[in-house]
């Protein structure tokens, strides 16, 4: 069996703050009105009422990350010519990540599945991946516009995760869900749960069971393939969206990024940076032709990406753990959720229509 | 210093120029070895196969490696000059010092291709994936059948790879033909729209490939005059091109539905594009 501890409110900060010792401790902390993932130190303002605004998806993969470095220089021997030297920078801080949702533990699995694909590992993810311990906090109140539970996902789910804190009387019971995290687990000084993980598992039990009834979006990959050429659809429910990227931005499980080199005198940087479908230059080629110039065929893309292509290419599992912050934040209000209803709808609509 | 740490996808191998042609007025060939020598003779890719070119400073683009895997003295690009990267790797020379990450992406179905006729359709820079494939089969002639080429260009300056161009029309085992929008005085060979000048040649579709790359638009009535000479879309092979970034499958820039260009491309058949979704 694996380890179980129990740790006190009051305790629970302290204890945190002594782990930043020995690695970079991340949690949901309040930074200028919002709550985001950082760095904790003893100024921190932990918040961990609900989801943090952002995903804790810049653990693994930051927004802004040094690849390597190079360095320009004249060669001794031949004046004219100019030396080049790089520099591999590799990740290597140890990290406890600390409060993420179940919903944002599982988005490292669909980066997983992508990052760390057999003989293609991304060896800057991967190792962030293997040095990072994830601890989930298992959600009490949902919002009403989180539906893990129609993806594949659960209030109380550890998919993608090490350790799980599941809040109770007085505190959290802190339960291992991998071999390392229970490594981990051993070495911590944290009180025996004795049969408080029984406790534990009700409080899950009761949110899940809590949560709204809808229908699963798993298994419709093929029903959003089918509208693909229904410009109509397409362009109906894009009309407001204003392609500001706040949705992929904000998104656990999008994950592509842009290269770029910056220099100054004869020293740069290659840097990756996360980019964003839903932006003209995404596909913008030379020739001036861009396979998708509007933000129909941006945000059919995205869809599609999440809920037909990437479950395609990756055993059914979708490529969206029901979070909700893309529709939390939208400017203009745009509900992933009502967008995949109505493609399922519309796409079994017109197989009805076909079969009369 | 060159690294040769195999496990990181991002880092490129260093590498010189050797050679730079100039062959139009927006287009030149870079001729580049390897740094490290171990490396050079090590290194194996298919006709097809491309390679991100990095200027450290300015960043990294995707070009076809157009020379032979039979001739291996230097690996081949042709660059079209079109922004900010291609304007960096025009400005260098004989020496300077370039990134490579290659090889990537798929090939050209050559053994497929065995014991067939080849008819080649190539449309400005576009005949630069075509010229890896081509001088294959040329050193490996036997393997093949009837081998036909028909390259166009804007003008008669704008053909690049001019100087092999009297060889391929000489050879004996392979037929060349020539076209321009615009003719001048002097040009002798066809002038024309390379789908007009591909149905008079009237290549036989019988146990035959083609092959063509170039402009989306030539490349749509190519295949348009292609299936009226008796061709289908299994005989009909293209590479595609999408804008790319990491070149490897993650960065998910350059798919199309399920497909990435970068890893399952560039190179596809027609009959393989048309199961795509239609975003092309
Ligand atoms: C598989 C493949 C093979 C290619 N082979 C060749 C080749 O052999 N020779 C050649 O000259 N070109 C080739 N290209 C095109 C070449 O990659 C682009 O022209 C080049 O990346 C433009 O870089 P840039 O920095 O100069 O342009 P930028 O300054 O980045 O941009 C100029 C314009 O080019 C667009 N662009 C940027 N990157 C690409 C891209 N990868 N594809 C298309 N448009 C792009 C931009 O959106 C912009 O409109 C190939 C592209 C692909 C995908
Ligand atoms: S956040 Fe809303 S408005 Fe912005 S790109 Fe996404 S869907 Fe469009
Ligand atoms: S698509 Fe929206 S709801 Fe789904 S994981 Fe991304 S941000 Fe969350
Ligand atoms: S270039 Fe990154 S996925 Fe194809």
């Amino acid at each position: 069996m694996l380890t179980a501890r129990y740790i006190a409110n009051d305790k629970l900060l302290p204890w945190l703050l002594s782990l930043t010792e020995t690695r970079q401790v991340l949690a949901p902390v309040q930074v200028g009105g919002q709550t985001l993932f950082a760095p904790l130190d003893a100024d921190s303002r932990l918040d961990l009422k609900g989801l943090a605004d952002a995903s804790a998806k810049a653990a693994l993969l930051p927004r802004c990350e040094t690849l390597f470095e190079f360095h320009y220089s004249k060669s001794e021997g031949v004046p004219s010519r100019t030396e080049l030297e790089l520099r591999e920078t590799l990740p290597d801080q140890e990290t406890f990540l600390f409060g993420a949702r179940p919903c944002d533990a599982k988005g490292f699995t669909v980066f997983d599945r992508v990052y760390d694909a057999g003989t293609r590992r991304d060896i800057y993810y991967c190792s962030r991946r293997d040095k990072t311990l994830v601890a989930v906090l298992a959600c009490t109140d949902p919002a009403d516009t989180c539906f893990c539970n129609r993806v594949g996902g659960g209030p109380g789910e550890t998919d993608g995760a090490d350790i799980l804190f599941t809040p109770v009387k007085g505190g959290f019971v802190v339960e291992a869900v991998t071999e390392r995290g229970d490594a981990f687990l051993l070495e911590q000084p944290l009180v025996e749960a004795e049969d408080r993980t029984e406790e534990a598992r009700k409080v899950r039990e009761a949110v899940s069971d809590a949560m709204p009834d809808e229908a699963p979006l798993v298994g419709i990959q093929s029903k959003v393939l089918e509208l693909f050429d229904d410009k109509g659809f397409w362009e109906g429910i894009t009309s407001k969206c204003l392609s500001c990227g706040a949705c992929s931005y904000l998104c656990p499980t999008c994950y592509c990024f842009n290269m770029t080199d910056e220099i100054k005198g004869d020293d740069g940087v290659r840097i990756r940076t996360w980019d964003n479908c839903m932006s003209f230059q995404f596909t913008l080629e030379g020739s001036g032709h861009n396979p998708r110039d509007g933000k129909a065929q941006r945000m059919r893309n995205r869809i599609g990406h999440k809920f037909s292509y990437y479950p395609e290419l990756h055993d059914g599992n979708l490529a969206c753990v029901g979070c909700g912050r893309c529709i939390v934040h939208c400017p203009v209000s745009m509900d992933v959720r009502a967008i995949v209803d109505q493609a399922r709808d519309r796409a079994l609509a017109k197989e009805e229509h076909v079969n009369d | 210093m060159t690294s040769t740490d195999a496990t990181n996808l991002y880092l490129p191998d260093m590498a010189t120029i050797q050679e730079v042609i100039q062959e139009t007025s927006n287009i030149k060939t870079f001729r580049i070895t390897l740094n490290n020598p171990d490396a050079m003779r090590r290194f194996r890719f298919e006709p097809g196969q491309v390679g991100q070119l990095s200027v450290f400073g300015v960043g990294e683009s995707t070009f076809v490696i157009n020379s032979s895997p039979t001739r291996m003295d230097y690996l081949q690009f042709s660059v079209m000059r079109v922004g900010e990267i291609t304007e960096k790797l025009h400005k260098l020379r004989p020496g300077d010092q370039v990134g490579v990450r290659a090889p990537l992406g798929n090939c050209f179905p050559y053994e497929d291709m065995k014991g067939k006729d080849i008819v080649f359709v190539g449309g400005g820079i576009g005949m630069a994936p075509l010229r890896t494939l081509l001088l294959y089969m040329l050193d490996n002639r036997e393997d093949y059948g009837k081998i036909s080429l028909l390259y166009g260009a804007r003008s008669p300056s704008d053909m690049a790879f001019s100087y092999e161009l009297p060889e391929w029309l000489e050879r004996e085992d392979m037929t060349t033909e020539l076209t321009v929008d615009n003719g001048t005085p002097d040009w002798k060979h066809h002038v024309g729209l390379i789908p007009n000048v591909l149905k008079e040649m009237a290549p036989s579709a019988e146990n035959a490939f083609a092959v063509t790359c170039g402009p989306p638009i030539m490349i749509k009535f190519t295949i348009e005059a292609l299936h009226s000479l008796g061709f289908n879309d299994e005989q009909i092979v293209t590479t595609l091109e999408k804008r790319m970034k990491c070149g490897v499958g993650i960065c998910g820039r350059c798919n199309i539905g399920t497909k990435y260009v970068c890893k399952d491309g560039p190179v596809f058949t027609y009959a393989q594009l048309r199961q795509l979704p239609n975003e092309l």
